[in-house]
């Protein structure tokens, strides 16, 4: 199927809204729009960040998620609190695949879970007594942490709880740093707000201690960046990582992926700051260009083209040494990248995706599927912004969908209209769509696969777009008795 | 009263950006921008307009400011 025009999914985008009433008809085009690039104002053609309707099925998380999931949750040598009842932990456990190295339960942390574990009793009387023992217990059982943020579940705000003055206190008691989070589930409309609020607590608590936990002296260098927004889901940070450094510029810090506490408080001394994942850690960035006047620039790592283009970027930043190192990092690997296209494009050529994702992904991936020779025709953001959107506008297609906050219904829809070739989204749409016969990628942590950042990450990427679209148990999901006469004989006289 | 951080982009104009909107534009032009005086009604791609404390002289960049919104295109 040829791609649709202009009018087409209009008429597609008015087909589907149909069936709503009247009020969540107007509500929801809002959010549903054809691209043109000639716009420059997303606001003109997209409205995001609102509240979903209630009633209708929406993918997006909370304020928690957002700040113990993502932001938090990764550096590795803190103990993250779970504040409240036992479940918001142990569903948000080690499910991101955020990579790691260290020993598990002795100086790293990351798919461990604590939890305060509310009972009722906590309800009615408070948790800051049980919160005030968990600390000493933490400092007890696991001395090589190096500090502790307590993550609030609803709860805490509902109930009232002080967590500040015995997040104070404790720090006092075992002379590690203690960082509250008011990340408190139903703040804002989705896990963008945990972000903010996430960034702003390490801006307050952490930002504040002037580089106490960094053990010997921090020599500054000419070559210091560091890397913003990678959460290293299947190893993505270190094939980030290993291109900085082979153009010869010195990764100071990594947020938050394999991630520690020195090293966040280490990066007010860099010279660069670069920034992966936008959506989550522009804040940060934003308030270091003002406070410390670091520089930022964001970049994309996925897809060589885009690769070639970020390693320009950075490089133009610094002297003729990193030039040249940016230069000689892409001619290095020009071969295995040709390689790969080599192999994988003739299988790929003209497949047509569609995407729907949260934070960086929905606009960065794009490259990446280009580079192989496939289109994406429709892409949304769970929880974007309008910046978010003004960025995408220019990587997409004229006449393609965009989708913000999409509905379950709305996707199904979308998909057996457009008919799209592979779908990327996440774990909850993964069945419904490979059981309507269509290849599907889990997007969110790359379907137990990756890494999928940097030239090494491409390949793997390649490798696997290939053997889902390509799988031959997408031929055999008909059933013998609604299989075509035709076909029959021609596997009879086979 | 809103929030603002202005800053300067790649290509060395002013960018204006509110936090509370992610409203993130190029500013078109700056009522005072001079050695001695700096700030005054900012007006942004977008159509709208702001009005910024004059300072007496022109800050190290971004900065945090307070602003008035005038005319806000919607």
């Amino acid at each position: 199927m040829s791609a649709l025009t202009r009018e087409e999914t209009e008429a597609l985008i008015k087909e589907v809204l149909e069936v709503y009433p009247e009020k969540a008809q107007k509500d929801r085009a809002k959010h549903l729009a054809v691209n043109d690039q000639s716009i420059e104002q997303s606001k003109k053609c997209i409205t995001s960040n609102r509240k979903s309707l209630p009633g209708v099925m929406t993918i997006r998380g909370c304020a928690y998620a957002g700040s113990k999931g993502v932001v938090w949750g990764p550096i590795k040598d803190m103990i993250h609190i779970s504040h409240g009842p036992v479940g918001c932990g142990q569903y948000s456990r080690a499910g991101r695949r955020n990579y790691y190295v260290g020993v598990t339960g002795v100086n790293t942390f990351g798919t461990m879970n604590f939890t305060s574990d509310f009972q009722e009793k906590d309800i009615v009387f408070g948790g800051d007594k049980k919160l005030a023992k968990i600390i000493n217990e933490i400092e007890g059982l696991f001395p090589l942490h190096k500090g502790i943020s307590v993550q609030s579940e609803c709860p805490i705000g509902l109930i009232g709880d002080d967590i500040e003055a015995v997040s104070k206190k404790g720090a006092a008691e075992i002379d590690k740093p203690v960082v509250p989070v008011r990340c408190e589930g139903f703040r804002g409309v989705s896990q963008s707000l945990g972000h903010h609020i996430a960034n702003d607590s390490i801006r307050d608590w952490v930002f504040s201690r002037d580089g106490k936990d960094v053990k010997g002296e921090f020599v500054p260098g000419p070559y210091d960046v560091s890397i913003i927004g990678d959460y290293n889901i299947g190893g993505d940070a270190w094939s980030s990582r290993i291109l900085l450094e082979e153009m010869g510029l010195r990764v100071v810090a990594q947020w938050s992926g394999d991630g520690t506490l020195s090293e966040i408080e280490l990066t007010p001394k860099v010279k660069l700051n670069l920034i992966h994942c936008y959506r989550s850690m522009n804040y940060i960035a934003r308030h270091m260009e003002e406070k410390y006047s670091i520089p930022w620039i964001e970049y994309n790592f996925f897809g060589p083209t885009k690769i070639a283009e970020s390693l320009r970027a950075i490089a133009a930043h610094f002297d003729d040494t990193i030039k040249e190192g940016a230069e000689r990092v892409i001619a290095k690997y020009q071969p295995m990248v040709d390689a790969v296209i080599a192999k994988y494009r003739t299988r790929l050529e003209g497949k047509r995706v569609m995407l729907y994702v949260g934070g960086l992904r929905p606009r960065h991936v794009i490259g990446s599927y280009e580079d192989l020779g496939m289109e994406v025709v429709g892409t949304g953001y769970e929880f974007g912004h309008n910046d978010d959107y003004d960025r995408t506008i220019k990587e997409m297609g004229n006449a393609t969908l965009l989708y913000d906050d999409v509905t379950g219904f709305e996707f199904e829809e979308f998909v057996k209209k457009v008919k799209p070739d592979l779908i990327g989204s996440g774990i909850k749409e993964k069945y419904i769509f490979q059981k309507m016969g269509v290849p599907f990628r889990q997007m969110h942590s790359w379907d137990y696969s990756g890494p999928y950042h940097g030239y090494d990450g491409f390949a793997i990427f390649a490798r696997d777009m290939d053997m889902t679209i390509n799988n031959p148990c997408w031929k055999i999901l008909t059933p013998p008795w609604q299989k075509k006469p035709e076909a029959e004989e021609v596997a009879k006289a086979a | 009263m809103a929030n603002i951080m202005i800053r300067r982009g790649a290509a060395g104009e002013y960018v204006f950006y509110l936090p509370k909107r992610d409203l993130e534009d190029t500013i078109t032009s700056m009522e005072f921008d001079q050695a001695d005086k700096w700030g005054g009604e900012i007006k942004l791609n977008n159509g709208g307009a702001y009005y910024v404390d004059p300072m007496p002289a022109p800050p190290k960049l971004p900065i945090s400011v307070r602003a008035r919104r005038m005319d806000a295109a919607e």
